[in-house]
C-alpha cells in the first residue's frame, strides 16, 4: 500500500506505508522506443495459414485476448510464428518480439525460453541474457501490467503443451 | 486553450475532507480518485460507525437476550430503516439487505423468476446492462426455457426506446430488467417513462440502481417499479453491503432462494415455516458491522443532501465533458443527453490500459476496460475504454490533473 499522507485534512487516521516514488524515468523505461516501435508496427501480426498449434490467451483482469498460431515442422522446429488480437503497448509488443524470438527455434528452446522471460518479468530472476526482450523488464516496477507482458507467453505454452483450449493470465 | 463555460468555476461541495483516504501521495503526487463508479470512498463517519459498533456492540443479531445482542440488532435493524426511508419505501419489510446488487438481482432471478417463468416467456434487458444484469437472467432462461431479449442502443449510449417499446409491445414479457444509470456510458435511463410502459403491458420490472443512489434521490414509490437493486460500496458504505427493495406483495408471494438460519420460524423435519419478510431472505448470519456503516453511509448523504450533491456533479461532468472533448483526438464514448458524471473515453490510438499505466503514475486513478459490460464494448466495437467518474468529493482541479495526465500520455505516445 502506497499511503504517503499529504498533511492536510485529517491526519493519523490510517497508518502511513513506505512509499517508493517514482520518477518520470520509470514511465520511459517501460514505454521504450522499442516497445513502441513494435506495438505501432507489430511483427509476424495476422492469421497464419497452415499453422500446426495455435492458442487464445485471454487475461480476463482486462479482456485482452491473442490468438497464435504456429507452424512447426517434423523436427519440432517452429518455422513461422503470427498472432491476432488487439492490447495494449506492452502486450502487443511482447507478442511482436516474441514472435521474432522463436521463428526458428525448436520446441523445447522456445518452451525454455519462455519459462526465463516470464521469470524475469516476474522479477524472479535477473533477466540478463534475453536480448531486445530486455525492452520489457520495466514492466516489473509496474506489477499491474505484468501480465500484459507475460499473455503471449502464455499462449505459446498453451500452443506448445495443451490441447489448444484458451489459456487465461490468471491459472 | 479556448475559454470554458461557467461550470468549470463552479465551487466544490467542500466535503473531501471527510474522506481521509484522499489525503495522501501516490507515486509522489496527490491522489485524484476518479473511479467511483468501480467503488466509491468512505467518509470518516462511515469507518467511524464500523469501528464503534465493533469496539462497543458486536453480537448476533435476531438472537440472543443479552445486551450486545439487543444492541446489534438495534444498529442493525436501524440501518433497514434509513435504508427504507432513503428510497421512499412504503414498508420495512420491503428492504432485503444482501451482499450487493448482484446478490439482489440473483434473489429475484432465483426466487421470482425460476418458478415462474417457462418456455414462451421472454425476460427483457436492455444492450447497455452491466454483467450482473445479464448473466442471472441468462442463467435462469437456461433453466426455465424462457427467452432472452435485448433492447438495442443508440450511438449515444442511450437505450432505442422504440425498439424497447416494439420488444414488450410484442407480448410475453414477463420481466424487464435495466439500469437506472450506466455504469460504462452514464446515461440516465427515463425510467420513469418505461416503468410505466412496461407495467401497462403487464411486465414486471427490476431497475439495477448501483450507478444511481450515489448521486440522486431515489423514490421507489414515485417510480412504480417492482425491483430496485443497489449496492452499499458504491453509495459509500462498506463492501459486502446491499438492498433489494421489492414490492411487497411481490415478495410475500416468492420462495425463499437460501436456507439457513435467521430466515425461519419453526424448523422441523415434517416441514419448516419461513420467517416474515424480510428476514425470508436473509438466511445466515448477515454483514452486521457492514450494514451498521451503510446506515451511517446514508445519514452521511442526506446530510449532504443528494440534491446538493446531484447539483455538484451535474456541474462537474459537464466540465468534464468539455475539457475532455476539447483534447485532440479523444473519442467519448457515451453521449447521451441525460447523464451522470461517468464519462468513457479513447484517446487516439494509446490503448486504455497503457493510459491507465501514465495516470496512475501521475497519481490519478481512473478505469480501464470493459467495465463488467462486455456486450457495451462490443456495441462500439471497442476492446474497452478509459473510464473517469466522478463522486460528491470531486472538483475542477482534479479534471485539471486529469487533462494533464492524457497530455502526458499522448506525449509520451507521440
Amino acid at each position: 500500500m502506497n499511503g504517503d499522507r499529504i498533511g492536510h485534512g485529517r491526519s493519523g487516521a490510517s497508518p502511513a506505508g513506505t512509499v517508493t516514488p517514482l520518477t518520470g524515468d520509470e514511465l520511459r523505461e517501460l514505454y521504450r522506443e522499442l516497445i513502441l516501435d513494435h506495438a505501432r508496427r507489430p511483427r509476424h501480426f495476422g492469421r497464419l495459414s497452415g499453422a500446426t498449434h495455435e492458442a487464445v490467451g485471454i487475461n480476463p483482469l482486462c479482456g485482452d485476448r491473442l490468438h497464435l498460431y504456429l507452424a512447426v515442422d517434423a523436427d519440432g522446429v517452429i518455422r513461422e510464428a503470427g498472432f491476432e488480437g488487439s492490447g495494449c503497448a506492452i502486450s502487443v509488443a511482447s507478442a511482436s518480439l516474441m514472435a521474432e524470438m522463436i521463428t526458428g527455434m525448436d520446441r523445447a528452446n522456445a518452451l525454455a525460453r519462455r519459462q526465463d522471460v516470464t521469470c524475469a518479468l516476474r522479477g524472479e530472476a535477473p533477466g540478463a541474457g534475453l536480448g531486445k526482450l530486455e525492452a520489457l523488464l520495466g514492466v516489473r516496477e509496474f506489477p499491474a501490467r505484468v501480465k500484459c507482458a507475460t499473455l503471449a507467453w502464455q499462449a505459446l505454452g498453451g500452443a506448445l503443451t495443451s490441447a489448444g483450449g484458451p489459456v487465461s493470465t490468471e491459472n | 486553450m479556448k475559454p470554458l463555460k461557467a461550470e468549470c468555476g463552479h465551487n466544490a461541495l467542500d466535503v473531501r475532507d471527510d474522506f481521509p483516504l484522499l489525503d495522501q501521495l501516490v507515486h509522489g503526487q496527490p491522489l485524484v480518485y476518479l473511479d467511483s463508479a468501480a467503488t466509491g470512498q468512505q467518509p470518516q463517519a462511515v469507518i467511524d460507525a464500523v469501528a464503534r459498533y465493533q469496539q462497543t456492540d458486536h453480537a448476533n443479531v435476531h438472537r440472543g437476550v443479552h445486551t450486545l445482542s439487543h444492541r446489534a440488532t438495534e444498529a442493525y435493524e436501524g440501518a433497514r430503516d434509513r435504508l427504507r426511508r432513503f428510497i421512499n419505501a412504503a414498508s420495512r419489510r420491503e428492504i432485503v439487505l444482501t451482499s450487493g446488487t448482484t446478490e439482489s438481482i440473483n434473489l429475484v432471478a432465483q426466487s421470482w423468476g425460476r418458478p415462474r417463468l417457462g418456455p414462451g416467456d421472454k425476460v427483457l434487458i436492455t444492450h447497455l446492462e452491466h454483467h450482473s444484469n445479464i448473466v442471472p437472467w441468462q442463467i435462469v432462461c437456461e433453466q426455465t426455457g424462457a427467452t432472452l431479449e435485448v433492447a438495442p442502443i443508440l450511438p449515444t449510449g442511450e437505450v432505442n426506446l422504440d425498439a424497447l417499446y416494439a420488444l414488450l409491445a410484442g407480448g410475453s414479457v414477463r420481466l424487464l430488467a435495466l439500469a437506472h444509470v450506466s455504469n460504462a456510458l452514464g446515461t440516465i435511463n427515463p425510467v420513469a417513462a418505461i416503468i410505466r410502459r412496461a407495467r401497462e403491458l403487464g411486465a414486471v420490472v427490476l431497475l439495477d440502481g448501483a450507478q444511481a443512489v450515489p448521486h440522486m434521490a431515489v423514490d421507489v414509490q414515485a417510480l412504480d417499479c417492482d425491483f430496485y437493486a443497489f449496492s452499499g460500496h458504491k453509495m459509500f458504505g462498506p463492501t459486502g453491503t446491499g438492498v433489494l427493495y421489492g414490492r411487497e406483495a411481490l415478495l410475500d408471494a416468492m420462495p425463499p432462494w437460501k436456507g439457513g438460519g435467521d430466515m425461519i420460524l419453526e424448523v422441523r423435519f415434517d416441514g419448516t415455516v419461513y420467517n416474515d419478510l424480510p428476514y425470508k431472505f436473509e438466511a445466515g448470519t448477515p454483514n452486521i458491522a457492514g450494514v451498521v456503516g451503510l446506515g451511517a453511509a446514508v445519514d452521511y448523504l442526506e446530510n449532504v443532501g443528494l440534491d446538493r450533491i446531484a447539483r455538484h456533479e451535474a456541474a462537474l461532468t459537464a466540465c468534464l465533458t468539455e475539457r475532455l472533448a476539447a483534447i485532440d483526438g479523444l473519442r467519448l464514448v457515451g453521449t447521451a443527453a441525460h447523464k451522470a458524471g461517468v464519462q468513457s473515453f479513447l484517446v487516439g490510438d494509446i490503448h486504455p490500459h497503457d493510459l491507465g499505466t501514465i495516470l496512475d503514475h501521475q497519481g490519478v486513478a481512473i478505469r480501464t476496460g470493459h467495465h463488467c459490460a462486455m456486450p457495451v464494448m462490443q456495441h462500439f466495437g471497442i476492446p474497452g475504454t478509459a473510464r473517469a467518474s466522478l463522486a460528491l468529493y470531486n472538483d475542477a482541479g482534479d479534471i485539471d490533473r486529469l487533462v494533464a495526465g492524457i497530455r502526458k500520455a499522448q506525449a509520451i505516445f507521440a
